[in-house]
């Protein structure tokens, strides 16, 4: 028998560790979706194919509504900040051994690049601010007009998204000491599920409000009609909603491989990977991850939208609530499980 | 250069005094602590063997707590010491959730903070407060590189451990059995 006493007690830090609170997952789901939104609209730039109306206006929507996503996520990220006012320290060096680094310096890369798509989409997506703004509308159309830029923004959507989705994952995997964390899948894994969730946010807004660019402000009437008919029953569904579930499906059914393969490769690892990934077998957070993430947040919406696409049930805005809501759970327990896995359990 | 440290676990005896040596002379914040003591009592009685030791960051060779590090706060010094630069740390507690020993801690002030090796009191060749004030004289102070150094000559004549050596971190503080 081993009886360990230690003496050290310090907030945050004992009995396990607990410094990150909700606005880490918080950043991570939101970065997670942004990213999920930015491959999805690049390939859509890059193709210059809308699909059919119900959709369309909603990937037309997609750098604005990202532009807003990702500034809440950096918004939690800087509350949780220490020193808040040094946050400027991370752009005057770059670390290349550390992930939050190479984070924080794709996200100063995100930024233009989901302006200047939001720029080139602006005629559709904020008509009446294009109307009020002349230059706005004469600076977006000439940018359409030159196919190398339209190519170059739906290319750099697409870099970034990825580099984006990876990199979320890549953070927490380097941090050694957290064997729950010490995967390299996690980053496929958040992207994969970063993917999901943008798909079926897409989703749901072609659900809430079927014919956004119809209206003079796609946008502002894309949150309001959110508010308001959330409840009002689809119509048919269209071609590009039946798109956006057999692409959801694919990523959902992807990261169920990846988190099959991820839990595989824990518990063949050594002794304090095995007892880590235990937190995820049993405990408190065992019930929300396999009720929570596998079933309700995977299986269930990846057989409800199988039903959908296969026009046996009616198309509703339940599984892309349930994909959305599962990927945020995901990143809750993998950051709080992960604090409390430690290298002491199995060596102690 | 390379600084360690060596402790004797079977001359300490948990008095503290190592603890509130270096509260004092760093002026650590009420509620936390740069070093500390961990018993750890194996066996069953009456067959049982206690071991107290006083740890702290290890200044690790291989410190993951540097590797993560945003913005350059954590460093290695010259001598092998890992530190801290609290005007650059911008306290996003990577480096907390990186170190396998737990040994950094949030100052109320927002940075992270941990045992510097009484880096200011080893410039002017003086040993860390916690080795200056041990009563049983188990906290030994010096050069690793040194062969003559008091560390070299016991870690060549005695058995000793380090802690986790399965995170391959390479610590710079060795416990002698």
């Amino acid at each position: 028998m081993i009886e360990y006493v230690n003496h050290r007690s310090n907030p945050g830090i004992d009995p396990t560790l607990h410094l990150w609170g909700w606005e880490i997952p918080v950043y991570l789901f939101v970065g997670g979706l942004v990213a999920g939104l930015m491959i999805l609209s690049g390939y859509h730039i890059l193709r210059q194919q809308w699909d059919d109306e119900r959709t369309r206006g909603h990937y037309v929507t997609a750098p604005l509504l990202s532009l807003a996503l990702l500034t809440v996520g950096m918004v939690a990220l800087f509350l949780d900040l220490g020193n808040k006012f040094y946050v400027w320290r991370l752009y005057l060096t770059f670390e290349v051994t550390s992930p939050m680094s190479w984070g924080s310096w794709i996200l100063l890369l995100v930024y233009p690049v989901l302006v200047a798509s939001a720029l080139l989409t602006l005629p559709e997506s904020l008509p009446r601010l294009a109307r009020t703004f002349p230059i706005l509308g004469r600076t977006a159309r000439a940018l359409s007009a030159r196919p190398g830029f339209a190519h170059a923004t739906g290319f750099g959507n697409i870099v970034l998204g990825v580099l984006l989705g990876i990199y979320t994952g890549v953070l927490l995997s380097t941090l050694a000491a957290r064997p729950l964390w010490n995967s390299a899948l996690l980053g496929p894994l958040f992207l994969l599920s970063g993917l999901s969730t943008g798909a079926a946010l897409l989703h749901l807004l072609s659900h809430l409000h079927p014919r956004p660019d119809r209206d003079d402000g796609a946008f502002t009437d894309a949150v309001i009609s959110a508010m308001v008919h959330w409840l009002r029953p689809p119509d048919a569904t269209g071609q590009g909603q039946r798109k956006l579930e057999h692409a959801d499906n694919s990523f959902l059914t992807v990261e169920l491989v990846l988190i099959a393969l991820y839990l595989i490769g824990l518990l063949s690892s050594a002794a304090a990977h095995q007892q880590a990934v235990g937190l995820l077998f049993s405990g408190p957070w065992a019930w929300t991850f396999w009720i929570g993430v596998i079933g309700l947040g995977i299986l269930l919406p990846l057989a409800l939208q199988f039903m959908q696409a296969e026009r046996w049930i009616r198309s509703t805005i339940v599984p892309a609530l349930l994909v959305l809501a599962g990927g945020f759970l995901l990143r809750v327990i993998i950051v709080y499980a992960g604090q409390e896995s430690h290298w002491f359990m199995a060596a102690q | 250069m390379r600084h360690a440290m060596v402790i004797d676990t079977r001359l300490c005896v948990g008095c503290m005094n190592c603890v509130v040596a270096c509260k004092t002379e760093n002026d650590v914040p009420d509620g936390f602590c740069r070093d500390w003591i961990t018993e750890t009592v194996r066996g069953a009685f009456p067959h049982v063997r206690l071991e107290i030791r006083s740890e702290r960051c290890n200044h690790c060779a291989n410190p993951p707590c540097v590797y993560c590090c945003p913005t350059g706060a954590s460093h290695q010094t010259e001598g092998g010491i890992v530190a801290v630069s609290k005007e650059k740390c911008i306290g996003c507690k990577a480096c907390m959730a990186a170190c396998p020993y737990d040994a950094r801690f949030p100052h109320p002030d927002g940075y992270a903070s941990k045992c510097t090796f009484c880096s200011h009191r080893v410039a002017v060749g003086d040993d860390p407060a916690c080795v200056s004030v041990c009563p049983t004289h188990c906290m030994h102070f010096g050069d690793l590189d040194d062969p003559s150094s008091e560390v070299s000559r016991l870690l060549v004549s005695r058995a000793h451990y380090t802690l986790l050596p399965e995170a391959g971190t390479r610590p710079h503080l060795f416990f002698l059995t």
